[in-house]
């Protein structure tokens, strides 16, 4: 059933182009992606399930260069009336477009992995195991509210360009994300895997109870400088800024990046990779390049910034497989990124720790409990919310903590606080000198869409700046 | 088969397999962008989407299923799974769902279109967008950026209550940006704001704009930012500007009184709201200058339909009067956990999407005064205007904006231009301190209000004019 699916798919993308052909001639260069997709997701909240939806979708996405001119054009309909109107409109867009003398040209037929297998069990999930893990969850936080999602998805891809190269993929993923509530304040528990059943719905339940317990009758502290434990939720909003702002190769090109590649910006033990073909992906760009892995920063020092082909060639560095839509206009954005963990060449790394100490709760595993354990006086954060760039140069960024903030002394977390705001430059509390440790176990997070993640363990940082607490 | 005959299908359907409620939406949505940068296009996109999205409710559980295609079987199968899903959901069930009444309406609405967008021919948007940044470039931006992007929509809506609702909306805007590179930082200006102003409307929208009169004057500014003085840190009078005051209010009131948030709906994602229902009707949001307004009947305003995504009719009514709470943004179903009587305010992103609580036009009536009043009676103080940063908690109460501009104001009149004004507070405080309002409202337009799990992008619109508040905490920097 998959494998035939993909080649529908792909005899659709082989057919977008054969017309392309027919209609514009055999000068014309043309790339087409056709993506069939099985979205699902089931939402709790007030420890029910009050959204429950479902989507089967299918889309064409046509870029066409012809006569100089490119335009770009795509749809939902895959009957041949669909996708001749789909040629003929784009047709008429590059008729009209300006000259393109930048076009970077067609992928050129190229070996593409296979990446990891899709699972079937988690591609086709039913409403009834989502609902299962839901009422796992719910069941776990012991009378506290629940909310949050527990969603599946499957993509299935084919990609074909009028230069000859064709690439098929297949991915699935499952992710989970709730909170519990215990008297107005909440513990979050979040991950991302291959397999649904990975998905432990009570486990994650627990976590997050045991963390709204532990956040119960918050005090208000002082704004100012502190020094910080970032769990991987919270780590992984500095990932997704940093490859938002910083290594964009649209950006960069356009000097609004603090991206200096060759240069030692990081700590030493930052090392940050994006790595698409670590989890279920399709193994192909929208421009057909093959993803691969993409060293970020290696030991500090600035690598590499995410290309697509239009970009690639003006720095003369070619794609790096981050084409996508939008990447015209945003910038070819990296979103697999992971932070690698202490003992994988990291020099930061910590012996686990008890988690039994202090406020009950508030830490959840050995990683975090050693990385606590190391603080003199600082704060122990769960996960940021609402974070904006200031300054996208300097990736000054302003958002507050949420679902858990403690106070730790002499390494143990002593009372949980009331969230507070920060402003605070991305690169310059990841910079030498300021990493004091990583934890030696990374955890997957989910991004807002299927296929986008942050992969990062916990972070101890010698300082965050809190510009504003609850009080304002 | 018709789209009416597809959307009745899906809903027998999900009839026959067990519902007792049931609404389908066809939606057509044709959508084209371009951006240009320094002179040259920089991309033309065109998008095409059709599909159908069914909502079952089964005893106390919602499903929704959505399907690309609108053939017979296809709709019937959506509305079985649709109600399979809802079926699933009673395994972590909830209290009882009902459903506030709603009259069984058939109708056909479309919005207000002089000149239709997508057929201004492609040359002729793009030469505006060209010649615009090229003249940005000509004044000293290192980086020119300019959009316009449009959306025509058709729906058609079917329920099982005997609603029968056709509506075309079309909706467009554009705008220009400059930005100047400096050492260690960046500065950009906007008109009239980043990435455009919006409505409901056609293409004499953004003619009016004209785009290219505002051109040079951005790119100088955005240049003389670089080396203007830092915005003042401490606690000062602040006036805002139109522009960033609709987006106050967007932040700050139109998603607190969503009444999905207040009932805990979104708590796990975008988060609940500061506002407690037993004190609508009485607890005090802010001074006695602010009315805030739920009005989607605004002719042109982005957040303007005939009739919302659960079919029922646009109808104004009053969010804040007088400083007061007194009514939210609510559906059918969360009216009735409410108690109240009212929905109306319940729209999807596209047919793959739930229709979900949503602002429409959310917006403060006018003041009495103007902003040159409002500049002339402040001896102390700061002018921002044109948002650049944003960002509020989870209960819609602790804010941070940051501004493409700010200037100082002394002695009742416009100084010298700061650089990286910001400015932060707590919802409630900072609108009982707004002392001075100004009359010349515009109805500024949000086409990227995010929001829902999976993802939803709305298109809002806030009428705001400048406003004057005082004792409010500016500058604040990393």
């Amino acid at each position: 059933m998959s494998e035939r699916g993909m080649s529908a798919e792909l005899e659709i993308a082989a057919g977008v182009v054969d017309l392309v052909r027919q209609t514009a001639g055999r000068a014309a260069e043309a790339e087409v992606v056709v993506t069939r997709s099985d979205l699902a997701l089931t939402r709790f909240a007030n420890s029910f399930i009050h959204q429950n939806v479902s989507e089967t979708g299918v889309s064409v996405h046509l870029r066409l260069h012809v006569d100089g001119r490119t335009a770009t054009g795509s749809g939902s309909r895959v009957d041949a009336d669909g996708l001749a109107v789909l040629v003929e409109r784009t047709r008429a867009a590059a008729r009209l477009a300006p000259p393109d003398p930048a076009w970077p040209g067609l992928t050129a037929p190229t070996p593409v992995p296979s990446g990891p297998a899709a699972d079937e069990a988690t591609a086709f999930a039913s409403p009834d195991e989502r609902a299962e893990r839901v009422r796992a969850f719910v069941e776990a936080v012991e009378g506290l509210e629940a909310a949050g999602y527990c969603r599946t998805a499957y993509r299935s891809g084919a990609f074909a360009n009028s230069a000859g190269h064709t690439a098929v993929g297949r991915a699935a993923e499952a992710a989970m994300d709730g909170i519990a509530r215990a008297g107005g304040a909440d513990g979050v528990a979040r991950l991302c895997a291959d397999r649904l059943a990975d998905l432990d719905g009570a486990a994650l339940g627990a976590r997050a109870a045991a963390k709204a317990r532990a956040a119960a009758a918050p005090v208000e502290l002082p704004p100012g400088h502190y020094e910080v434990v970032l769990e991987p939720a919270a780590v992984a909003d500095l990932l997704q800024n940093l490859a938002w702002y910083g290594f964009n190769g649209k950006r960069y090109a356009e000097r609004q990046s603090f991206a200096e590649p060759g240069t030692a910006q990081f700590d030493p033990s930052v090392t940050l990779v994006d790595d698409p073909l670590h989890a279920s992906t399709l193994p192909f760009d929208l421009e057909g390049t093959p993803r691969r892995s993409l060293p970020l920063v290696e030991g500090g020092t600035t690598g590499a910034v995410a290309y697509d082909r239009r970009g690639g060639a003006e720095a003369g560095a070619g794609s790096t497989g981050h084409g996508m839509p939008g990447s015209a206009t945003f910038g070819p954005i990296p979103h697999n990124i992971r932070l690698l963990a202490a003992g994988a060449g990291a020099g930061a790394a910590v012996a686990a720790g008890p988690v039994s100490a202090g406020v009950t709760g508030a830490v959840g595993d050995p990683d975090t409990a050693a990385l606590v354990a190391g603080m003199r006086r600082g704060l122990l954060v769960s996960d940021f919310w609402y974070t904006r760039v200031l300054d996208p140069k300097q990736l000054v960024v302003t958002g507050l903590t949420r679902n858990g903030v403690w106070l730790v002394e002499d390494g143990v977390p002593t009372r949980a606080v009331r969230d507070f705001r920060f402003t605070e430059s991305y690169p310059r509390a990841l910079g030498s000198g300021l990493v004091l440790g990583l934890g030696r176990t990374a955890a997957r997070q989910p991004g807002r869409v299927d296929g986008s993640w942050y992969e990062a363990p916990a972070l101890r940082l010698s300082s965050w700046h809190f510009t504003g607490g609850a009080s304002g | 088969m018709s789209e009416f005959d597809a959307a009745t299908a899906a809903v027998q359907a999900a009839l026959d397999a067990g519902a007792r409620y049931a609404d389908a939406r066809v939606m057509h949505r044709r959508y084209e962008s371009m951006s240009a940068r320094n002179g040259d296009i920089e991309e033309l996109s065109q998008d095409e989407s059709i599909g159908l999205g069914v909502r079952a409710l089964v005893g106390s559980g919602w499903g929704f299923h959505a399907v690309p295609d609108l053939s017979d079987a296809a709709a019937r199968d959506a509305g079985r799974r649709a109600a399979a899903i809802a079926t699933a959901s009673a395994r972590v069930p909830g209290p009882p769902i009902d459903l506030v009444p709603a009259e069984a309406t058939v109708a056909s609405w479309a919005s207000d279109c002089a000149v239709d967008p997508l057929g201004v021919p492609l040359s002729d948007k793009g030469d505006l967008l060209v010649r615009a940044t090229a003249t940005m470039r000509e004044h000293g931006a290192d980086l020119a950026e300019g959009l316009y992007q449009i959306w025509d929509t058709s729906k058609w809506f079917v329920s099982s209550e005997g609603h029968r609702i056709d509506q075309r909306i079309r909706e467009c805007g554009g705008g220009i940006s400059a930005t100047s590179i400096g050492d260690g930082e960046t500065q950009r200006r906007s008109y009239p704001s980043y990435r455009g102003q919006y409505g409901t409307t056609g293409w004499e929208l953004v003619t009016s704009l004209d785009l290219g009169a505002h051109a040079a004057r951005i790119a100088e500014e955005s240049r003389e930012l670089l080396t203007a003085p830092l915005c003042p840190a401490g606690e000062t009078d602040l006036i805002l500007g139109g522009e960033q005051l609709a987006l106050q209010i967007h932040e700050s009131v139109g998603h607190a009184i969503e009444l999905d948030r207040i009932l805990g709906w979104e708590a796990a994602f975008a988060g609940t709201s500061w506002l407690d229902l037993a004190r609508l009707g009485s607890l005090r949001y802010g001074s006695e200058l602010m009315n805030v307004t739920i009005d989607p009947t605004i002719p042109g305003a982005l957040g303007s339909f005939g009739f919302d995504d659960e079919g029922s009719p646009a109808v104004a009514r009053d969010a804040v009067r007088e400083g007061r709470w007194v009514g939210v943004l609510a559906g059918r179903d969360s009216a009735a956990v409410a108690g109240l009587d009212y929905g109306g305010s319940v729209r999807a992103d596209g047919w793959a999407r739930l229709p979900m609580v949503r602002m429409t036009n959310v917006g403060l009536e006018p003041g009495p005064h103007t902003l040159d009043e409002i500049i002339a009676a402040t001896d102390d103080g700061v002018l921002m205007d044109i948002n650049r940063s944003w960002s509020i908690d989870d209960k819609r109460l602790n804010f941070q904006f940051g501004c493409e501009v700010g200037w100082e104001v002394r002695n009742g009149r416009r100084g010298r231009m700061l650089r990286n004004p910001t400015y932060t507070g707590i919802g409630p405080v900072f609108w009982r301190s707004m002392d001075m309002l100004s009359s010349e409202t515009v109805a500024w337009g949000t086409p990227n209000c995010g929001k829902g799990q999976p993802g939803q992008v709305g298109h809002t619109g806030h009428p705001a004019a400048p406003a004057r508040f005082r004792g409010v905490r500016v500058g604040v920097r990393a």
